[in-house]
């Protein structure tokens, strides 16, 4: 701005003829200035700018002072001559002019000043003090008819002009054409000489000039800059921010947030942190539970003590192997798990792990109902649905109906055995209640290995799937838990042993043992043996067979409602059977060593090391599967404990591939059932009926005939 | 994460499992600040763990004053020794993208890759069977730089770009509020930007160009490939990336703290589709 508008003056002048030099100028000035006026006074703007750097010694401040002079002159030359155009305004209007004025002025004093200090080197040099003079005030020091007329003429511009900028540039203009008739009287060597003397009051007027540009208020939020800055000062000095200078644009905004954030009082967010205050009240009372609950207990406690596991210690060891959730959290679960305790008959109770989800996580425990309290709710919606099948069947007539069968549906195991040997509860945050998981059907952990899916962390959430999953997702959670536990629960050998009554006679799949029990004798393995050697390591729950199930159920054996189904398609249903009929399917038993797990693509299915390479003698074994990729094992020799986190997915090197859809069914081969013989023709006919007539040869018969014939057309 | 507030970061983080060892821990604490002083960055971060079959490989990132100029990686098996990786190139990446399965845990393994190359003999063209061989070291290099590049994540306002070009850390920034926690749009890529360029100008309009000069995560395919999470009532906001398995990013609200890590095997979920 301040390089551009010299040389827009000056073109400006060149213009109007004049070649910009000082001495010109003041030829120009001391011209009548009646006729040409408005010609005049643009020019002599133009003039007036030109030389003043020139003039204005550059060390002296007052330069600072002289630049927003050319700023506003600047658009000043711009500015159309119309209303100059009327110079001989009368007394009277000039008069209301200034009546006018006066509040205005009032409220500019400010911009006023400023104008009026920037003629300064003669103004000053004349008459010492006037950094207050309002333009009536200097004009009429001068004393000149010119003069007058001019300050009319500019107070008439006045009121006219609605914006303060554009009424400044007439003032100003008003200044500088003063400014420049004083020039034409003095030498022009005089400012210079003069404004050593008043360096100190203009200084002042500087000072007071910038000032009051500072003070000057925003038209858009009522502030101003002088404010901001004490303020944003006031903030930096108070809160003594390093390197200030770097972070002082932000300072600012914050000042400025803070005077917006006033008005916000009545619209204010109460309740953002809600959710917050919610969960700590939840939490609350698993802290407080201990307390609440009286003298009553003693009885349960004796029980609730053994069942409840120790969580923290367990969670100290994982902490070791770098595995497991943040102290506070582990603690909250440990408390979540004693509520569970304290409010079910449980027998057996362990911290299962943590499944992540999209909106939340599930905390899953496993827990073992104590003998004879196991709730028996769910057995009765499968049955009803199983009915619903049969009924169907009831009103058909003689046309066959669709004989191809759902595939049979393999019961589920009874509630502790097998897969349903736990009964699992979750619960999305320590504090929340917790659910229990329906038992896991055969059928459910058949499809979950065929899909890949993500839980959400709402129990409700319908699984879309390709084999359609029977289901939502808490029975996609439970079949997941179910295929994890089966593949990632381990012990070290030894731990646990075959029951010596249990065990052997009650199973009646051929001396499979499904039941073991913690072996007293258990004297602990060198954690070195166990990180070296997998096959100190065995599994200790069921493998679950391909069929879905722990223990094989020979689908040949047919309950009796079944029985009575298939009775009448009892041929159809033979040739079907037939390549059902395989042998039993056989998994690994129990007790397995994990070293005899199966390789996946070349990548052993575990991984172990040392807790602490640094401190051997008091590491312990970590185990990792490669498999489900987050289950964990560790063992210090005695003790060990498994534990899941991750996201419930079982690895694969390969992408996850969608099953093929099922075959297309064939159609009927075409036989002679399907194919029909070609119509008799007539000599077939005749054919037979002299056949007939041959071999019968009698009038009761011929009827019988006839009616054949009708039958054949 | 960043290498001073290591502990409060890790504890930040372990709602996935995502811990690490009190051994790992301590010489992490005391690695980390000598790799600052040896190679001159501005700030160290933590930026996570591959888990190998063998051995897992620690990885840290220097930064330079420019927050966003290349980075530069190293790795170390046990927590003291630090090596330099080599900055990622496409080439690696392509010579990488052959290779699957897990991670061995050594830096020096070879993977072999039979390919079919055709091979010109005169006018006849014969196809040859190639075995390739990666290196452990070069896939490490390409698989950081890849999740770099996809997942890596900082909130809004935590950089910011100064008039000169360089990104600097926004020292006011004091943390996101709840309401725009939960949002995606609130989280940027940490990485120059991709997609900003191709925006149209109206939805360029209400960017700050000061803080807005990142890719945001809401735009990102497919969609759904972030699970955001609000733990610990609240007060904890984590976003896991499920594209990439075992990032996590975590950030509490109203607070300077933070940051991501990685714990994972290093292989892309491309299952992703499938599973949502």
């Amino acid at each position: 701005m301040e390089d551009s508008t010299p040389l827009k003056q000056k073109i400006e002048h060149q213009e109007l003829g004049e070649t910009g030099r000082p001495w010109e100028e003041m030829v120009t000035a001391s011209q009548d200035p009646e006729p040409g006026l408005s010609e005049a006074s643009e020019s002599e703007q133009g003039l007036e700018t030109g030389p003043q750097p020139r003039s204005s010694p550059p060390g002296i401040p007052q330069s600072g002072a002289s630049t927003p002079v050319d700023d506003l002159v600047g658009p000043g030359v711009s500015s159309p001559p119309s209303p100059s155009q009327e110079p001989s305004s009368t007394p009277p209007l000039a008069l209301a002019v200034q009546d006018l004025m006066a509040p205005w002025q009032s409220d500019k004093t400010t911009s006023v000043i400023s104008e009026a200090g920037t003629p300064h080197f003669d103004h000053l040099e004349q008459s010492s003090v006037k950094g207050e003079s309002t333009p009536h005030q200097t004009c009429q020091s001068e004393g000149n008819t010119f003069h007058q007329s001019q300050q009319t003429k500019c107070h008439l511009y006045g009121p006219r002009d609605v914006s303060y900028n554009s009424s400044k540039r007439k003032e100003l203009r008003f200044d500088i054409f003063q400014e420049e008739d004083s020039n034409s009287n003095y030498d022009l060597d005089q400012p210079e000489s003069g404004a050593s003397e008043v360096a100190p009051s203009m200084l002042e007027i500087a000072i007071q000039n910038a000032k009051a540009y500072l003070l000057k208020s925003s038209s858009k939020s009522g502030l101003n800059l002088y404010d901001h800055l004490s303020e944003m000062l006031t903030k930096v000095l108070d809160k003594r921010p390093e390197n200030a200078v770097d972070i002082i644009e932000n300072v600012s905004q914050d000042v400025k947030m803070e005077h917006f954030s006033i008005k916000l009082d009545t619209l204010q967010n109460e309740n953002e942190m809600l959710p917050a205050y919610e969960t700590a009240e939840k939490q609350k009372a698993l802290f407080l539970q201990g307390n609440s609950e009286g003298a009553d207990q003693e009885m349960e406690d004796e029980i609730a003590e053994h069942s409840l596991p120790n969580v923290m210690e367990s969670a100290f060891y994982f902490e070791q192997a770098g595995v497991g959730l943040g102290t506070d959290e582990t603690y909250r679960i440990f408390l979540a798990l004693k509520q569970l305790t304290d409010t079910h008959p449980i027998q057996k109770c362990r911290f299962w792990g943590k499944i992540l989800g999209l909106e939340m996580n599930y905390i899953v425990a496993e827990v073992e109902f104590r003998e004879g309290e196991d709730e028996e709710e769910v057995e009765e919606e499968d049955e009803a649905e199983e009915r619903d099948n049969g009924d169907n069947e009831a009103d058909e007539g003689e046309l066959p109906r669709s004989f191809s069968k759902a595939p049979q549906a393999t019961p589920k195991e009874e509630s502790r055995t097998g897969a349903n040997k736990y009964v699992y509860f979750v619960c999305n945050e320590p504090g929340r209640p917790w659910v229990k998981l329906p038992a896991v059907t055969p059928a459910q952990i058949v499809i979950a290995r065929k899909i890949k899916k993500f839980l959400t962390g709402r129990l409700d959430t319908p699984i879309i799937s390709y084999p359609p999953f029977p289901g939502n997702e808490s029975n996609y959670l439970r079949a997941q838990i179910a295929r994890i536990s089966a593949g990632t629960q381990v012990s070290p050998l030894g731990f646990y042993h075959f029951g010596e009554e249990e065990g052997k006679e009650e199973e009646e799949t051929e001396g499979r043992r499904d039941s073991f029990e913690e072996n007293p004798d258990f004297e602990g393995i060198q954690v070195i043996d166990l990180v070296e050697s997998l096959s100190n390591w065995v599994h200790h729950v069921q493998h679950i067979l391909p069929q879905g199930r722990c223990n094989w159920f020979n689908p040949l054996q047919k309950s009796e409602e079944e029985e009575a189904a298939e009775a009448e398609a009892e041929a159809e249903e033979e040739e079907r059977e037939e390549p059902d009929s395989i042998e039993q399917e056989v998994g690994p038993p129990l007790l397995t060593p994990i070293s005899e797990d199966l390789e996946i693509q070349n990548i052993p299915p575990w991984t172990t090391r040392l807790s602490s390479n640094l401190i051997p003698q008091y590491a312990i074994a970590v185990l990792r599967s490669n498999l489900w990729t987050g289950a964990y094992a560790f063992s210090n020799g005695k003790k060990f404990e498994n534990f899941y986190i991750g996201w419930g997915h079982k690895y694969s090197p390969d992408s996850y591939t969608p099953p093929v859809p099922p075959p297309v069914y064939q159609e009927y081969p075409s036989g002679p059932e399907i194919t029909e013989m070609d119509d008799p023709s007539v000599e077939e006919e005749q054919a037979f009926r002299a056949a007939q007539e041959a071999a019968v040869n009698s009038t009761e018969e011929n009827e019988e005939t006839e009616e054949d014939e009708d039958d054949y057309d | 994460m960043d290498e001073e507030s290591l502990l409060l970061s890790l504890e930040l983080a372990s709602g996935s499992g995502q811990g690490l060892s009190p051994d790992r821990r301590a010489s992490l604490l005391t690695s980390l600040m000598l790799v600052k002083r040896d190679y001159r960055f501005d700030r160290v971060l933590f930026w996570g763990r591959i888990l190998g079959l063998v051995a897992d490989y620690y990885i840290a990132q220097g930064l330079s004053e420019d927050q966003l100029a290349p980075r530069k990686t190293l790795y170390s098996l046990n927590c003291m020794e630090w090596s330099l990786l080599p900055p990622a190139t496409e080439e690696m990446e392509m010579q990488t993208s052959v290779v699957k399965g897990r991670f061995m845990g050594d830096p020096s393994h070879a993977y072999e890759h039979t390919e079919l190359q055709r091979v010109n003999e005169g006018e006849k063209v014969f196809e040859e069977e190639v075995v390739v061989q990666v290196k452990e070291e070069i896939r490490l290099v390409s698989i950081i730089d890849q999740i770099d590049k996809a997942v890596a994540v900082i909130p809004r306002g935590a950089l910011f770009k100064t008039p000169f070009g360089p990104i600097r850390v926004n020292r006011t920034f004091e943390g996101l509020s709840s309401s725009e926690a939960k949002k995606l749009s609130s989280y940027f890529h940490f990485r120059e930007p991709v997609e900003l360029k191709n925006k149209t100008l109206l939805e360029k309009a209400d960017l700050d160009p000061s803080l807005d000069f990142m890719d945001s995560l809401e735009h990102d395919i497919p969609k759904g490939s972030w699970s955001i999470q609000m733990e610990r009532g609240n007060t904890l906001v984590v976003l896991r990336s499920l594209l990439w398995p075992g990032l996590t990013f975590y950030h509490a609200p109203r607070t300077k703290n933070y940051g991501y890590i990685y714990v994972g095997t290093g292989e892309k979920n491309i299952d992703l589709p499938f599973m949502l």
